[in-house]
């Protein structure tokens, strides 16, 4: 859509000390104002969570492969001393199903997806030479480590029956206020206020530098996609956000200052936290997800060796996702007994966001139409992306009916649903991007051979993990159950078989990562070839310490 | 106003159980009358396992009328199976509709799509492979196509919204008058049912313990030992409330869901077919023992329902009115 004329210095010799002129160790990685460092930072940081929060996960699969209580009163004894009772393990697995919730949403993709890659390419895809605010954008990296450690540490300190919050990623009241004494909930909260505040941050960081500080000639119309997924990203993380901090503040002055913002008996309602969090938490999934979406635009772009096809629509299509994403967040809520009206609006509301959503499939479909595919690994993870994301679009679809959402709700359909618009959406975007980007990040290829191996095996794996889930909700299992029924058993066995071919298939995930960084073949400027055409592919790999010294200056093409 | 009414109820409500209990300690060998409500709070270790219906033989004072034997329950009814693939069976009105919008309507619906977009996707992948074609078109816009893949699922979700919104109504619809009222509670962890048209008072159903269950040919995690007894062929008002937590009351094989929230008196009105035993299970976190809340809903013929009604020492309706004075007053005063 533009040719890119960038008359950068970067990687020419004789600017070379002024460009790459790194700070000592400490000052560089801890007092950082570079915004590739930092999206370094972040990056590794999503990694260290995700293989906590997904190790999570495996216990959880563990425990449930077959019915009756397995392991969880051993591990209740480990973290709880050796008199655990069996209702402390059953506490236990509440803690579980928080703990790899928040870690997956707040400290795995939020970080990766707009603190990692979103400094990583932001800046350099508008043609910045950094953020806006280096040095609050260095605040935001740094409230996620006491934001993390207080999530973790929540866990050793008594929250009700047992140690740790067991409320659930959605904390509602009553159960997270008079039914969680201790202080694992509070932990948990201020923990959320902290990367609440550090998420706000960045945002107002992203909103500024894309405002602000495109290169000449760069007009919003001409911003590659994924920069067009970030500012609307960050305008829902600024405007959801407080929503959530003020919801969560309100369940901490009930739990520990008597106030009844959420008890009935005080004049308050429970309700009023479940429409404040879920007007939050509705944005949400679409702040996972819309990174995912620029970054699988631009892959598709590179790898069919074609614009974009429908640039407007695609870019428009992800403001009204954004837009409509703000008012649907009852369907969250479709069995707290609201009434018929309100139901009816909420399922109307939430079936249009279907439209934009098919607008952006059927345009990557349109953008590899009449190319010339070549199947790296970034394309295949963004090839799979399109695909599963479309199989937990539809199941929304299904949920979004207030009336048949009435057997389905909290149930496993919607634990497939979401898994597979995020588990296998946002974290298959992740992918995408990393192998996408990996090359120019760290300036050495990674091994195709093992990237087409981990993208086939994590496949299989999570398919045969989320998609027998859909079965288990269809005949009725309710989703945060430790134990269930006998006839839950064959698919929930299934389940857990194929969470260990996912594991297997993230073995050879960091055996690539590790290899490569060891070992990998020197990374050119752009390995892509002519498909990538965004100005991050103009620069070396990696980068200069500082690019684009003097500004890049973007021309109209012919073509757009 | 309105709302400060129900909060009111609700506060009452959540007080029964308490002031149940309280009764209970201070009336235990004077009176009759209270009695059942005595042997009710006491129970929630305790449980009828294979006798047969909940409070059997607390009843003294009413008149000697033997309850229904506990159903068996019948395989594949009111329960899900194992490797099953599919909603469970329907046994009320709005199941029907509901389980028909979504295996006729929506489920195919989905299926069609996600196959359209695989294999459109297999189809581009293969054609336009590099091999096959080295020089990519530089074609980026198309309007008409563009209106085409926006308008189409505008109509095609008007067609799955008329249905949709057909059954929000339906399931909306009131409990006629004559409906049989009848009070659910969530607490951490088992459910209080009460029958204020009956004058029965709230009794208790926990979990029944596991080799109980078997014993019992029941399915463990499924199985209460005090079941929600209901008349079959009548329409039934629950009332839903939560006294702790929020908790949710759900029966799928009746279509049933509903959040038991403290504070709010949540209302649906419920059918049942045919009578049988309909298994269900809390599903609104509720704490540690959130999987071990179960839900039975025991459908009996509506003789069969009076008779069970007459063994509590309840009351038929019409003539509850009566008997409501010689009732404890707790129960009351809410009605």
């Amino acid at each position: 859509m533009t040719t890119i004329t960038a008359d950068h210095h970067g990687d020419h010799a004789h600017d070379h000390h002024d460009a790459d002129h790194k700070p000592a160790f400490f000052q560089r990685w801890f007092m950082s104002t570079n915004h590739k460092d930092i999206g370094t930072l972040y990056l590794i940081f999503a990694i260290v969570a995700g293989i906590i929060g997904g190790g999570i996960s495996g216990l959880m699969r563990a425990e449930l492969a077959h019915p009756g209580i397995q392991y969880l009163h051993t591990w209740a004894m480990m973290m709880d001393g050796p008199e655990a009772t069996l209702d402390q393990a059953y506490h236990l697995w509440n803690v579980l199903i928080t703990a790899h919730g928040l870690i997956m949403v707040f400290f795995m993709v939020m970080p990766a997806m707009i603190g990692g890659f979103g400094n990583w390419f932001v800046p350099i895809m508008i043609g910045a030479p950094d953020m806006a605010f280096p040095r609050m954008n260095n605040v935001s990296f740094w409230l996620l480590i006491p934001a993390f450690v207080l999530l973790l540490g929540s866990t050793f300190v008594p929250g009700g029956t047992g140690n740790g919050a067991g409320t659930g990623w959605t904390v509602y009241a009553p159960l997270s206020t008079s039914g969680s004494a201790g202080p694992a909930v509070d932990m948990a909260i201020l923990s959320l206020h902290i990367a609440g505040a550090s998420s706000i941050l960045g945002a107002i960081n992203f909103i500024t530098t894309i405002l602000n500080m495109r290169a000449p000639g760069m007009t919003l119309h001409k911003m590659p996609l994924f920069v067009w997924s970030v500012l609307v990203t960050a305008f829902l993380l600024l405007l959801a956000l407080p929503v959530l901090a003020a919801a969560i503040t309100m369940l901490l002055t009930d739990r520990n200052f008597g106030t009844t913002f959420y008890d009935a008996a005080g004049g308050g309602d429970p309700e009023l936290y479940q429409h404040l969090f879920w007007f939050f938490g509705h944005p949400e999934v679409y702040i996972m997800i819309l990174p995912g979406f620029g970054i699988v635009s631009q892959i598709i772009s590179t790898f069919s060796r074609k614009p974009v096809f429908g640039y407007l629509g695609m870019a428009y299509a992800m403001v009204a996702i954004g837009v409509v994403g703000f008012v649907v967040w009852a369907h969250h809520m479709f069995t707290t007994g609201m009434s018929v009206n309100v139901k009816m609006y909420f399922t109307a509301a939430t079936m249009v966001i279907a439209v934009p959503t098919g607008i952006k499939i059927f345009s990557w479909i349109a953008t590899i139409w009449g190319g010339s595919i070549s199947f790296k690994t970034p394309m295949m993870w963004a090839l799979g992306f399109i695909f599963l994301f479309t199989v937990g679009g539809v199941t929304g679809v299904v949920l979004a009916n207030g009336g048949v959402d009435d057997v389905l709700h909290d149930t496993y359909y919607v634990v497939a649903h979401f898994h597979y618009v995020l588990s296998l959406g946002a974290v298959f975007g992740l992918f995408a991007g990393f192998y996408y980007w990996f090359p120019k990040m760290s300036g050495k290829m990674y091994n195709e051979f093992l990237g087409h191996l981990h993208f086939w095996v994590f496949f299989i794996g999570v398919n045969l993990l989320f998609f027998p889930m859909h079965f288990l909700g269809l005949s009725g299992m309710p989703r945060r159950y430790p134990d269930y029924p006998a006839a839950f058993e064959h698919w929930n066995w299934v389940a857990t078989m194929g969470y260990m071919v996912m594991a297997s298939g993230m073995v050879i995930f960091f055996i690539n990562l590790i290899w490569s960084l060891a070992a990998g073949r020197k990374a050119e400027g752009n390995p892509w070839g002519e498909g990538a055409t965004t100005l991050e592919w103009t620069l070396s790999s990696p980068p200069p310490f500082h690019q684009f010294e003097t500004l890049p200056v973007i021309e109209d093409s012919v073509h757009h | 106003m309105k709302t400060v009414k129900s909060l009111v109820l609700a506060g009452l409500l959540a007080l029964m159980p308490a002031l149940a209990l309280n009764g209970s300690a201070l009336a235990q060998d004077n009176s009759v009358a209270a009695a059942p409500a005595a042997d009710n709070a006491a129970a929630p270790a305790e449980s009828a396992s294979n006798a047969t219906a909940p409070t059997a033989e607390a009843a003294p004072a009413a008149p000697k009328v033997a309850a229904p034997p506990r159903m068996k329950p019948t395989e594949g009814i009111g329960m899900p199976m194992p490797g099953e693939i599919t909603l469970q069976k329907q046994f009320s009105p709005t199941g029907h509709t509901a389980r028909w919008l979504h295996d006729v309507l929506l489920l195919p619906l989905i299926t069609i799509i996600s196959v359209f977009v695989l294999i459109l996707m297999l189809y581009v992948m293969w054609r336009y492979r590099r091999s096959a074609n080295p020089v990519p078109s530089k074609t980026s816009h198309n309007t008409l196509i563009e209106v085409i893949w926006t308008v189409l699922p505008v109509v095609i979700l008007l067609i799955v919204a008329v249905p949709s919104i057909g059954l929000l109504a339906d399931q909306y619809k009131p409990a006629p008058k004559d409906a049989l009222t009848v009070k659910v509670t969530g607490y951490q962890w088992y459910w209080g049912y009460e029958y204020p048209d009956n004058a029965i008072p709230e009794y208790v159903s926990n979990l029944l313990p596991e080799d109980k269950a078997k014993a019992n040919g029941e399915p463990y995690l499924l199985a209460p030992d005090n079941r929600l007894v209901l008349p079959a062929g009548r329409p039934v008002k629950l009332i839903i409330t939560g006294a702790d937590v929020i908790h949710a009351f759900a029966v799928p094989s009746l279509w049933l869901k509903m959040d038991a929230v403290p504070g709010r008196l949540n209302e649906k009105s419920v059918f049942i077919e045919k009578p049988g035993v309909y298994y269900g299970q809390c599903s609104e976190l509720c704490g540690a023992r959130h999987g071990f809340m179960p839900i039975a809903i025991e459908a009996l013929p509506p003789e069969q329902f009076d008779q069970w009604v007459l063994s509590q020492g309840g009351s038929l309706k019409g003539a509850a009115e009566k008997t409501a004075q010689a009732a404890p007053a707790a129960t009351e005063k809410k009605i």
